[in-house]
């Protein structure tokens, strides 16, 4: 599946929602399902600073493709990381490099991404291209 | 109690709105307040009728204009009961006021191993103007710190205090803990000392009665839009024997009596330190703002208040794992709470989408944070048009989102 046929998917599973503390409790399940990092993992250089929560994001590249863990201590902000992860985790750098992200903004989710005082989930966004663009320069 | 507080949210009719199909509950009123239809009315008004620029042109709109501004200024003297009317600058706000008496004050009295006293609980904006200007005057900041119950170690004061100390920088409430300091006895212990204080007001002139004469203030610093007024503009007043001391704070049109090349004198205060076009309409419609205040009564906004405050503590205290922070026994009506085991995060997210708008994070307040080892709290903060119907819809809310998260 490419990057926008995930997103795809995932507006389509929050499509059932109206109710917005459904879409949130939907959210708050995929973050409780969220693997936990190994906390030897929630270490200083991993972790992204937002004002409102913290985020850890791991990187690891194999075969071409660069494969993230990541978590939060919020669990909204964990389920938010789980879809972030489900769409970009396990690509190529030039896929990564070359999608629009644009499923947070049409679930109605963009709050969460608002660069200030927010909760380092945009921070772990640029974090995830800035990883694709180093692995691309190493390849290079 | 006679507080007619239906007639009073009758005046803020953005408060009738829903907010993803539930009706609103603000409860971010230490962040900033909403607008009366007074203040709205008021901005309008000038830019239909009599909008030009204060003190420079003799023509009828900027007479007009520079007459209310200044009319402001008198009712800012009597709100907080300052002597004169000079000793009012218009500031930006707060944070603009510290930086003014940090930077300007700093410039004047700091020398190298100077110290300030700052307190802990103090919000970012009442810390870092002192540290910037302490390192650039290779001064120092010494700790004034609060205990588990979010009060203020008065009692250290006095060891704390040495010939080094050219200034004590504390808040009047403190946006986190809600905690009303007793500035009155912070002044007179600095006084004994010639120290002279500089006092955030932003959390409390909307909710007590502030008196700047009998508290002997030196600097006393507020923003109007956390008293129902817009935002961008603030006050800082200072007794007049500090202000004639202090050197201007910025360079600019209004402040100066003569400019030539090769020398510039400068106005007398409060203008010396009213640099360029201030914010005429914000000034103005905070005039309008002050009015509802003083007719409605601090006092009497203080008291009604105190019953929303006790009513909503006394209910969150019942909930399960339940933390406050902050329990002086003088307190204004903010609370900061923590649930065991949910992120602050989370709470407010939730409860924002049911309709209640808290704020959550560190308030701007880190060293406080680190005091308790704790995240950041959310905080539900009360103004003057909020109610107890309001507060049990929040419980309700709070319930819910509780159960979602546990």
């Amino acid at each position: 599946m490419t990057i926008e046929e995930v997103q795809q998917d995932i507006i389509e599973e929050f499509g059932v929602y109206q109710d917005w503390m459904d879409k949130y409790g939907y959210l708050i399940e995929l973050g409780n399902e969220l693997e936990p990092l190994d906390p030897k993992d929630k270490n200083d250089q991993n972790l992204i600073k937002g004002c409102q929560s913290r985020v850890w994001l791991v990187a690891e590249k194999e075969n071409g493709q660069i494969h993230f863990r990541g978590e939060s201590d919020a669990v909204i902000v964990k389920g938010l990381v789980a879809l972030l992860l489900r769409v970009l985790s396990g690509r190529t750098p030039k896929e990564i490099m070359e999608s629009s992200l644009h499923f947070i903004d049409d679930l109605g989710l963009k709050q969460h991404l608002s660069p200030t005082r927010a909760n380092g989930l945009l921070a772990m966004v640029k974090q995830i291209r800035l990883y694709a663009v180093a692995y691309d320069r190493l390849e290079k | 109690m006679n507080y007619d507080v239906h007639k009073i949210r009758s005046y803020f009719p953005v408060l009738k709105q829903e907010v993803y199909g539930k009706p609103l509950i603000y409860f971010d009123n230490a962040a900033s307040t909403q607008k009366p239809v007074q203040v709205l009315m008021a901005l309008e008004r000038l830019q239909n009728d009599y909008y030009g620029n204060i003190h420079r042109a003799a023509h009828y709109m900027a007479d007009k204009a520079t007459e209310e501004f200044e009319a402001v200024r008198d009712k800012v003297q009597q709100f907080i009961n300052a002597e004169s009317r000079e000793e009012i600058i218009f500031t930006k706000g707060t944070t603009e006021s510290a930086n003014l008496v940090a930077a300007s004050f700093g410039e004047q009295f700091l020398k190298p191993g100077s110290e300030i006293i700052v307190s802990e609980m103090e919000h970012h904006s009442n810390i870092v103007p002192w540290q910037i200007n302490a390192l650039r005057k290779g001064a120092k900041i010494v700790k004034l710190p609060v205990s588990e119950s979010g009060e203020l170690q008065t009692g250290l004061l006095p060891e704390l205090i040495s010939s080094k100390t050219k200034l004590i920088a504390v808040a009047h409430v403190s946006n986190v803990l809600g905690t009303v300091n007793p500035v009155a006895q912070i002044i007179e212990t600095a006084h004994k000392r010639n120290v002279p204080v500089f006092v955030d007001g932003a959390q409390a002139v909307q909710h007590i009665p502030v008196d700047v004469q009998e508290l002997d203030a030196d600097f006393y610093a507020f923003s109007a839009h956390k008293m129902y007024g817009t935002n961008g503009v603030g006050v800082l007043y200072g007794k007049r024997k500090w202000l004639e001391q202090m050197p201007p704070y910025q360079g600019g049109g209004e402040m100066i009596a003569e400019v030539s090349f090769e020398k510039t004198t400068f106005s007398e205060i409060p203008f010396k330190f009213e640099a360029g076009t201030p914010n005429i309409t914000g000034v103005i419609a905070f005039g309008a703002a002050i009015d509802l205040l003083q007719e409605t009564g601090v006092e009497n906004i203080s008291a009604w208040e105190q019953e929303l405050l006790t009513y909503a503590t006394s209910q969150l205290k019942a909930m399960e794992g339940l933390r406050i922070y902050g329990e002086a026994p003088k307190k204004s009506g903010v609370i900061s709470f923590n649930i065991a085991g949910i992120h602050p995060f989370d709470l407010g997210a939730l409860l924002d989408k049911t309709g209640v708008a808290v704020r959550t994070g560190h308030h701007c307040a880190d060293p406080l944070m680190k005091h308790y080892d704790i995240p950041g709290t959310v905080r539900a903060s009360f103004g003057m048009y909020n109610t107890k119907e309001e507060i049990d819809r929040f419980m309700q809310a709070l319930k819910k989102v509780v159960q979602m998260l546990a």
